[in-house]
């Protein structure tokens, strides 16, 4: 237990020092962008006047040492205070508040299909390698690797919407739609469908490809062939005894694969006009928002730390092996 | 013979077997037939094909197949669909190799100092690792794009630098694994500087990884030159296969094929470089077949 305790409490020094580097890296990215603040500042106050533009880097603290200037923002960044946006003159962390629900929903969809389907099939085909299913499998995880992600959503659109005009084009709701809660709840997944299953297809090919990797693996192990000597059914055997450890790997995988998961869903949501964090991103490149940008950036550079430190944890304590601080 | 003699001659046998394993696996010859052909293409193609991706060659919209129009159709301004197929793989195929080769080659010097030397480098050299992973690439991307502006140069750099995580993990897990073997521990004895160990004893035994590592690098670097330059963050001049399905997307209810056929062009390009990849993995490795 103690060990345990050890582990993740370096787990969380390790993740605090990642986030202070996140950081740092951003500011260093703004200390790059071409273009002085002040300026940019200077425009939309509508003139630019040395007086003015000295008062205002004295406002906004550009007159002081780089170092300094680290410090205070990251002194910010861990308060939550993320800046100003240059476009919309209004809080980054606000308008990525407005937006985070919806890229959640995506990309939560998205992922717990992937998941529960891709499980299902992995361990349907490692329990029948030769068949045909198992194929399958190896040629749609090819197929959906390659295949642009930007450019399967437009030809989803092209099928189901242009053609067959089964669901709706874009967007997150029909703003014309009036029918009560249960009604809105529809339209709403009638707008997620589309997305959802474009970026989950991804992966979907991948977790069914691993998983039935690591179960394949699994069921060769010595333990397994106890289980079935000793008598114990099928089922049981697969479902009971080797799941549980073949999904290990899959679960292990899951924080790591949130970055990816996010540059998929910044194209999805382009093409699907869903109102999400990737859209905003995509958006505040045109408009050259960089404290937008960068606010975007390290939220979901954070998020993706806690999901990795989550998993970790998760992955510390359903497998024994780790817990009583053996090697991995 | 030396030891690292020994040990390059069992390279370069097995290497021997598994490029005679790749040639009898039908989807990998496959694989490497349809690089090859999409190369030739897009290097002969246009001066053979002698319409130009940019002109107006009949009236916008003619559908594939129409009398007056070219064979796949044209867009919204009237451009031949397969002009831009045929020319606009050479961007894609330039950036993508480009920002592989970068990614490979700082994932190479990283991972390999981290393995080979280990202790307080590696903790350095893994944190930075780390640093770059968990920053979602495409929008770290985008990050850099905004910052030094949209040409093919950038591209390639932006996505090189998001790319090489992965690989510098995998070099060092190599490098980790073979310092121990017994003749790195020979090399080391007779002398050998670290520099020629970790190029001409460790490396070599790390290749045939590496090298699959390499193949996967190229698809994803494909897909993400194709997905920045469908957002139109690329060099708009030049016709390139994402940015002729990012121009062509607000059509799409009208004109199908102006999408289509572009998307296609990036999928089988991605597809044949992993089909390669897949069968250089089998063919290193043919316990994980099927897997």
């Amino acid at each position: 237990m103690l060990a345990l305790a050890r582990g993740i409490g370096l787990r969380l020094i390790q993740a605090f020092g990642l986030l202070i580097a996140v950081i740092v890296l951003n500011f260093i990215l703004i200390q790059i962008a071409p273009g002085d603040a002040a300026l940019v500042l200077a425009g939309e106050q509508g003139s630019g006047t040395p007086e003015q533009l000295a008062r205002i880097r004295a406002d906004y603290g550009l007159d002081r040492p780089l170092l300094i200037q680290l410090l205070s923002y990251i002194g910010n960044v861990l308060q939550l205070d993320l800046g100003q946006s240059f476009y919309f003159m209004r809080p980054v962390l606000d308008l990525i508040q407005e937006k985070l629900f919806a890229t959640v929903l995506l990309a939560g969809t998205a992922l717990t299909f992937a998941l529960t389907v891709g499980v299902v099939l992995g361990v349907f085909t490692a329990r029948r390698p030769e068949s045909l299913a198992s194929s399958g499998v190896t040629i749609m995880s090819v197929v959906a690797y390659a295949l642009p992600v930007f450019w399967t959503a437009i030809m989803f659109l092209i099928v189901f919407v242009a053609k067959l005009d089964l669901l709706p084009i874009g967007g997150i709701e029909d703003p014309r739609y009036e029918g009560g809660f249960f009604g809105e709840l529809l339209d709403t997944v009638e707008h997620l469908i589309l997305p959802a299953f474009t970026l989950g297809l991804i992966y979907l090919a991948y977790y069914s490809r691993l998983a039935r990797a690591s179960m394949l693996e699994v069921l060769e192990s010595d333990y397994i062939r106890t289980a079935r000597a000793k008598g114990v059914g099928e089922r049981s055997v697969v479902y009971r005894h080797a799941l549980r450890n073949a999904l290990i790997p899959v679960v292990t995988i899951l924080g790591l694969q949130l970055g990816g998961l996010f540059s998929g869903a910044l194209l999805v949501e382009t093409v699907f006009n869903w109102p999400g964090l990737g859209r905003l991103a995509f958006e505040s490149v045109l408009r050259r928002d960089y404290p937008l940008l960068l606010g975007l950036l390290i939220t979901t550079t954070v998020i993706v730390i806690v999901a990795n430190l989550l998993t970790d944890l998760v992955y510390r304590v359903i497998d024994p092996r780790i817990r009583i601080g053996g090697k991995r | 013979m030396t030891d690292t003699g020994i040990a390059l001659e069992a390279v370069e046998a097995s290497g021997r077997g598994a490029a005679a394993m790749f040639f009898r696996n039908k989807a990998a010859v496959f694989g490497l037939a349809l690089f090859t052909g999409i190369v030739v293409m897009s290097i002969f193609g246009p001066g053979w094909y002698g319409v130009d991706a940019d002109d107006m060659v009949a009236r916008p919209f003619a559908p594939p197949g129409d009398e007056f129009g070219p064979r796949l159709g044209v867009d919204y301004l009237g451009r031949d669909v397969l002009a831009g197929v045929i020319v606009g793989g050479r961007t894609t195929l330039v950036v993508g190799a480009a920002a592989a080769g970068m990614s490979m080659t700082i994932g190479l010097v990283i991972g390999g100092l981290a393995g080979y030397y280990g202790r307080w480098v590696d903790a350095i050299l893994m944190r930075l690792t780390e640093l770059f992973q968990v920053q979602p690439p495409l929008l770290f991307a985008l990050v850099l794009l905004a910052l030094f502006g949209p040409s093919s140069k950038t591209v390639a750099l932006a996505v090189g630098l998001v790319s090489w995580p992965a690989a510098a993990r995998l070099t060092r897990a190599e490098f980790l694994k073979i310092r121990e073997l017994e003749f790195v521990k020979a090399a080391r004895t007779v002398g050998a500087s670290d520099l020629r160990i970790m190029l001409r004893t460790i490396l070599p035994n790390a290749m045939p990884p590496l090298i699959v590592a390499t193949a996967l690098t190229v698809g994803l670097a494909i897909l993400f030159e194709a997905g920045i330059s469908f957002l139109g963050l690329s060099n708009n001049r030049v016709v390139s296969w994402g940015s002729m399905i990012g121009k062509n997307q607000f059509y799409l209810l009208d004109a199908w094929w102006t999408v289509t056929f572009p998307g296609i062009a990036i999928f089988l390009t991605v597809l044949s470089v992993i089909l390669i990849g897949d069968g250089l993995q089998d063919a290193f490795n043919p316990k994980l077949r099927g897997r």
